[in-house]
């Protein structure tokens, strides 16, 4: 019994295209299964025919929402590559920029929380402290959103002394800001209605199916690459790691609060201990990239990033690979729909699904099938038509 | 033009409701179109309203380069438009490929499947420029200029 709900690919609650398939009886839902293909544009094999300076730009609109954490990863996996290291003062632009992007980020996100349970002038109010954060971008790195900030061996412009007492400035107002919206996310009973006890995902559950980002780090797992693996100056910029035992949508709201209040003090740590020296190594436009393998992780806002990167010698990439935090939460995400010891409501669904952040341009994939449609192909197979 | 006609595209084109749909984009035209909602550029004060249906839409703002995967569906929701409607192409992707453009999996630009009736470049666009397509759409409307640039429909 129970019928078929499909919700889009286009749908109200998310402008990008993806197709949760719902089985409801009554308001119940009772089995959900997703279909992220709709964007896929196939990047990774793309990357294949792009020098390694023109994929840093295809991979930075790989997602336009991460596209710093995208950027930083990247440059860091070439740069161990090629065994080139940016300087300090890069590496603090660096972390910098990446963390305002998350502030954007998740600011955005709160923002959409509040449209999706109809909250609009909360809505509205984020997306006007919001622009604050984009100036700050525009005027540091050129651009509002899209940045190409990162580059192999360091960054494209430094900070001087009017901008950073600019960047201060901004955020210390956006910071009472902030924390008013943390008051109102902790008691305005619309807020809480709607979210709490919402989407849960108990502690175990979320280490079984590998949860990351704010969704893990809601259900009480303290994990955060930042500080478990370290990679720009993190290792020198104190920051606390927020976590919540309340293993639902509302928790993941108020991480990303907290997390937004961690982000602005450790641009105003770095700010105050940026050394002074040059911001770039250079590195010519077209290099050859030494034979070998390399990963790179950083944590995006929406959790853990994961890029791989296969050299064969030449000066274009033999085989790069990303694994995205959205996909690894959409495992997550498919079992609190479907979770059958607690009853899941249509008109919760979607709060549990902006509750994960969804970024699906990040996360599409597909499947190739052979021309009977009865194999899945795979790598191998796929490699033959490599022309290379 | 007839005194009647002028004044139904004075009217339609004072209220513009606009549907916005991903066909593949990263996200970060998306973004600035919602940006253009927000209050620093209120195009709702232009009487743009974002809605949730094809049905009620009279503009379709279209980010990223058109997916295979996504065509028919694309297709399906322009069909489900009522006349009169218009095609909006946002960021350098929607218009011709951009970035993407020798991927495999992609269409170079809307007008490759649809009629196109602006075109607003920028990787991603900022939403001034999206507030001056929709001032360039209104001229048009006003004009009662109907068919875009383009494939399809």
């Amino acid at each position: 019994m129970g019928v078929y709900i499909p919700v889009g690919p286009q749908h109200p609650i998310h402008p990008e295209a993806i197709l949760l398939k719902l089985k409801v009886e009554g308001e119940q839902v009772v089995d959900a299964d997703v279909d992220s293909s709709f964007v896929h544009r196939g990047i990774e094999k793309a990357l294949e025919h792009k020098t390694w300076l023109q994929g840093l730009y295809l991979v930075e609109r790989v997602c336009g929402i991460c596209n710093v954490a995208h950027s930083t990863c990247y440059t860091l996996n070439v740069e161990n590559l090629l065994g080139v290291e940016a300087p300090t003062r890069a590496q603090y632009l660096r972390l910098v920029v990446e963390e305002l992007a998350r502030i954007h980020s998740h600011m955005l996100w709160l923002g959409l929380l509040a449209h999706l349970i109809g909250f609009q002038s909360l809505f509205m109010l984020v997306f006007r402290d919001r622009e604050k954060v984009l100036d700050l971008m525009e005027e540091l790195t050129g651009n509002r959103i899209t940045t190409a900030y990162n580059v192999v061996g360091g960054v494209r412009r430094d900070i001087d002394p009017a901008l950073e007492h600019r960047v201060r400035s901004t955020l210390e107002e956006l910071r009472g800001r902030v924390k008013r919206y943390r008051k109102l996310i902790e008691e305005d009973p619309s807020v809480r209605a709607r979210t709490v006890n919402v989407g849960i995902l108990e502690r175990s559950e979320a280490e079984e199916l590998h949860a990351v980002g704010p969704v893990a780090r809601a259900s009480g797992i303290k994990y955060d690459v930042r500080a478990d693996d370290p990679y720009l100056v993190h290792d020198e910029v104190p920051f606390n790691v927020v976590t919540l035992e309340t293993c639902d949508a509302w928790g993941r709201a108020m991480v990303r609060v907290e997390e937004v209040l961690e982000s602005i003090d450790m641009i105003m740590y770095s700010l105050d201990h940026i050394p002074s020296g040059p911001i770039r190594k250079r590195v010519p436009p077209v290099f050859k990239v030494p034979p070998g393998e390399g990963i790179a992780r950083v944590e995006a806002p929406r959790g853990e990033l994961f890029h791989y990167a296969k050299s064969d010698g030449s000066e274009r990439p033999y085989r790069y690979r990303m694994r995205t935090p959205t996909l690894a939460n959409l495992a997550a995400l498919v079992y609190m729909l479907r979770r059958g010891d607690r009853a899941v409501y249509v008109a919760d669904v979607p709060v549990i699904f902006g509750s994960i952040d969804p970024c699906i341009c990040c996360t599409a994939r597909v499947f190739v099938l052979d021309e009977r449609g009865s194999r899945v192909l795979n790598l191998e197979d796929l490699g033959r038509s490599r022309g290379r | 033009m007839k005194l009647l006609t002028r004044l139904v595209n004075w009217g339609r084109s004072r209220s513009l409701w606009v549907l916005l749909i991903n066909t593949g984009a990263c996200n970060a035209c998306d973004i600035e179109v919602i940006a253009a909602l927000s209050p620093r550029y209120d195009v709702e004060r232009f009487g743009v309203l974002l809605k949730g249906s094809p049905r009620h839409a009279d503009v379709l703002l279209i980010t990223g380069a058109v997916t295979r995967q996504v065509r028919d569906r694309l297709l399906r929701i322009y069909r489900q438009m009522p006349e009169p409607k218009y095609v909006v192409a946002v960021g350098t992707c929607a218009v011709s490929g951009g970035v993407y453009d020798r991927c495999y999996n992609v269409y170079k630009g809307v007008d490759e499947v649809l009629p196109v009736h602006a075109y607003v470049p920028g990787c991603p666009v900022k939403p001034e420029a999206v507030i001056e397509a929709i001032s360039v759409l209104r001229r048009v409307i006003e004009r009662g200029e109907f068919n875009g640039r383009g494939k399809g429909g």
